[in-house]
């Protein structure tokens, strides 16, 4: 075990800061991504992920705070960085009018990977991605998953150490979705560290570690794990008819944070402050307690917590 | 820090594939000067023929008919009504039908013989009272070019009228030898010109819409996050553009010498010099519009708000010394203005570009100033 700091992390962050006029994209953000794992950032849009990521990889100059990503200093030692990460954006952002392997070709050429080290990276792309019987097809004419791997393929050509993925999977079906995972954690096996945005639970909830970011602001962060256990919440399930009364009902309680349908069931948050939450509910309702369930929390429960002020 | 050529080479050659699918842009690199020249050297001509105009003949006698078969004769003017009073006449005006009114007057006949240039009435009447012109024009003054025209009818000869050797033939005062176009025709001003026009068209629409293109479809956002540098982003964009320039420039003059008989005079490598740093400061003009524009429309825009100052205030149509001061100083900053002294000194007057040192400065400084400009700003749309 290396026990210095500047081996163990990835991305170290304190204290920064983004303000565009009055607005704080970004307030007072402390992180720290470990090196081969992946980092996840959970918040609704327009809540500063994008922004968070614009300043790690040294894109965009933070009103103040310190910045060590890769043991170089941001935003002063940023042209240093970019051989060293791959930044997939949220908009597909190779060109449409070119074929998979010319804008691979292209890629490589921008990063100086020539000649046959050239071919032999972008063949191994190829096949890893799937992309083999689509080499001369134009990147516009391609399906959202095909064009995600191939704008992947394209972030990792020059096998960055770190890889920035903003919202990656806004465009692409669940199946291709769960392919793309198994695909991010080949590469952390191999020893990248990923930073990833998401407002997808699912996809949250496969980060090693994740922050749930509101309005600029980290309100928790942890392991997925860690932040489910660490909920100051009871989650119940109720089973029963007429719910969209008793949501009305109960989300009138002080201890209830709030409550949601899901098809045939009512998922209430109430605060840990109440002691035997099944007898609450039974107090405050005409249900029987045999219809009413202590589940799991999930992330979403954790999210929906966290960031609770503002939604529904 | 060096610039890698590598990594301009890579923009270069995506660019020119692009280009290559882009089957509209690049029939219009094409179509643009073929048509535009075809169009113009065909279409414009400032010596003007044939005006059409109408006559009130007041006189109906048969020096008024030869009268009006002897204006005829000249070419300028071309009678396609007669009227009987002049109200009609005015109307048709008003109409434009005509451009121009000849009112013949009653006592024609009496005032043709009293005038001291056919020397019938002897002694040539001099004084106020009996010198008086033949007839009257009426014309549309509106348009200034056709008012000028008529207005050379006013000195005609009557000699040929009356077909008697004139008693006092007026001597020219000035002897008049015209240099570099002796034939006067308008093709050769106009096709050396035009290469000017659509240059400053293609190069700046061109740069400027692709680079704007790349920030619009989000190609910009993963750029920066790569180790290119933003001079390398602009000289691979305008490279070929600069290929496409010359292109151009070949088809004008090469069908201005078969179409029209203009002749390249000065050397070839004037030509290429000059033409190089016209297009240069083009494309950097149009790097300048794609970074403050924000969207192809934005910089379809800016193109044509630089361009109809470029092309009006250059010297292609209208001489640059015709217009007042203040017009003079705006049309020295647009690099066409330059570029059109350029191109009919080399082309015409067989000047070498050395000769020309003033224009080729400034063309020189205005793509360094551009580049500088381009560059910074650039920078900083990234942040």
């Amino acid at each position: 075990m290396n026990n210095s700091p500047v081996s163990e992390y990835a991305i170290q962050a304190k204290g920064l800061s983004k303000h565009f006029g009055d607005l704080k994209a970004i307030d007072n953000l402390d992180i720290s991504v470990e090196k081969s794992r992946i980092y996840g950032f959970l918040g609704p849009n327009g809540c500063g992920k994008t922004t968070a990521i614009r300043m790690l990889t040294g894109l965009l100059t933070p009103t103040s705070g310190e910045i060590e990503v890769l043991g170089l200093r941001l935003p002063q030692e940023a042209e240093k960085l970019r051989l060293k990460i791959g930044y997939m954006t949220q908009r597909f952002s190779l060109y449409n009018d070119l074929t998979v392997k010319e804008n691979l070709q292209f890629i490589s050429k921008i990063y100086g990977i020539t000649g046959t080290q050239q071919k032999k990276r972008i063949d191994e792309l190829l096949s890893i991605y799937g992309l083999n019987h689509k080499q001369t097809q134009f990147a516009g004419s391609m399906s959202g998953g095909q064009r995600q791997r191939l704008a992947l393929a394209a972030a990792t050509l020059h096998k960055p150490e770190l890889l920035f993925l903003d919202e990656p999977t806004s465009a692409v079906d669940p199946e291709n979705r769960r392919e793309f995972w198994e695909q991010l954690f080949d590469l952390c096996d191999q020893g990248t560290s990923v930073l990833v945005s998401t407002h997808y639970m699912d996809e949250a909830e496969r980060c090693h570690k994740l922050a749930i970011l509101e309005d600029g602001v980290k309100r928790a962060d942890g392991t997925p794990a860690e932040l489910m256990d660490n909920m100051a919440v009871h989650v119940i399930e109720i089973e029963a008819s007429e719910l969209r009364e008793l949501k009305q009902q109960l989300i009138q309680l002080p201890e209830v944070i709030t409550a949601s349908q899901l098809g045939a069931r009512l998922r209430v948050l109430i605060k840990n402050t109440v002691n035997d939450p099944i007898g609450f509910i039974a107090l405050h309702s005409n249900i029987g307690k045999q219809a009413l369930n202590l589940v799991r929390p999930s992330l979403e429960d954790v999210f929906v917590t966290c960031t609770g002020n503002s939604r529904q | 820090m060096m610039l890698s050529l590598l990594r301009i080479q890579a923009i270069f050659f995506k660019e020119l594939t692009q280009l290559k699918r882009d089957r509209m842009t690049f029939g219009m690199v094409i179509m643009i000067p073929l048509v535009q020249l075809m169009l113009f050297g065909y279409a414009i001509n400032t010596n003007i023929r044939h005006i059409p105009v109408g006559v009130v003949d007041q006189s109906q006698s048969a020096l008024s008919r030869v009268l009006v078969q002897t204006i005829s004769a000249t070419q300028v003017v071309k009678f396609e009504q007669q009227f009987q009073d002049i109200k009609t006449a005015e109307d048709a005006l008003k109409r434009s039908e005509i451009r121009a009114i000849l009112i013949i007057p009653p006592d024609v006949t009496k005032r043709v013989a009293r005038h001291p240039s056919t020397g019938f009435g002897l002694p040539a009447s001099s004084d106020e009272e009996t010198s008086r012109p033949i007839a009257q024009w009426l014309v549309d003054g509106a348009d200034t070019a056709i008012a000028a025209t008529i207005k050379s009818l006013r000195n005609m000869p009557l000699s040929e009228l009356v077909s008697v050797k004139p008693a006092n033939r007026s001597t020219p005062t000035f002897e008049v030898t015209l240099y570099y176009n002796p034939e006067q025709r308008t093709a050769v001003n106009i096709v050396p010109g035009l290469i000017g026009i659509i240059l400053t068209m293609t190069m700046i629409m061109f740069t400027s819409a692709a680079i704007v293109r790349e920030r619009e479809q989000g190609n910009m956002e993963m750029l920066i996050t790569t180790p290119i540098r933003s001079i390398e982003i602009m000289l691979g964009k305008i490279i070929p553009y600069i290929f496409i320039g010359v292109v151009q420039v070949v088809i004008i003059l090469g069908l201005g010498y078969l179409l029209f008989d203009v002749p390249v005079n000065g050397s070839l490598l004037s030509l290429l010099a000059i033409t190089l740093l016209f297009i240069a400061a083009s494309l950097t003009l149009g790097l300048v519009i794609s970074t403050i524009a924000k969207n192809q429309l934005q910089s379809t825009q800016m193109t044509i708000f630089v361009l109809l100052p470029s092309i009006l205030l250059s010297g292609f149509m209208f001489p640059y010394e015709g217009m007042p001061l203040a017009a003079q100083y705006i049309a020295e900053a647009f690099p066409a203005t330059h570029f059109m002294r350029l191109i009919r000194g080399v082309v015409l007057k067989d000047l070498e570009f050395t000769d020309l040192t003033f224009d080729i400065y400034w063309l020189a400084l205005f793509t360094i100033i551009g580049l500088a400009v381009a560059s910074m700003r650039f920078k900083k749309t990234l942040g």
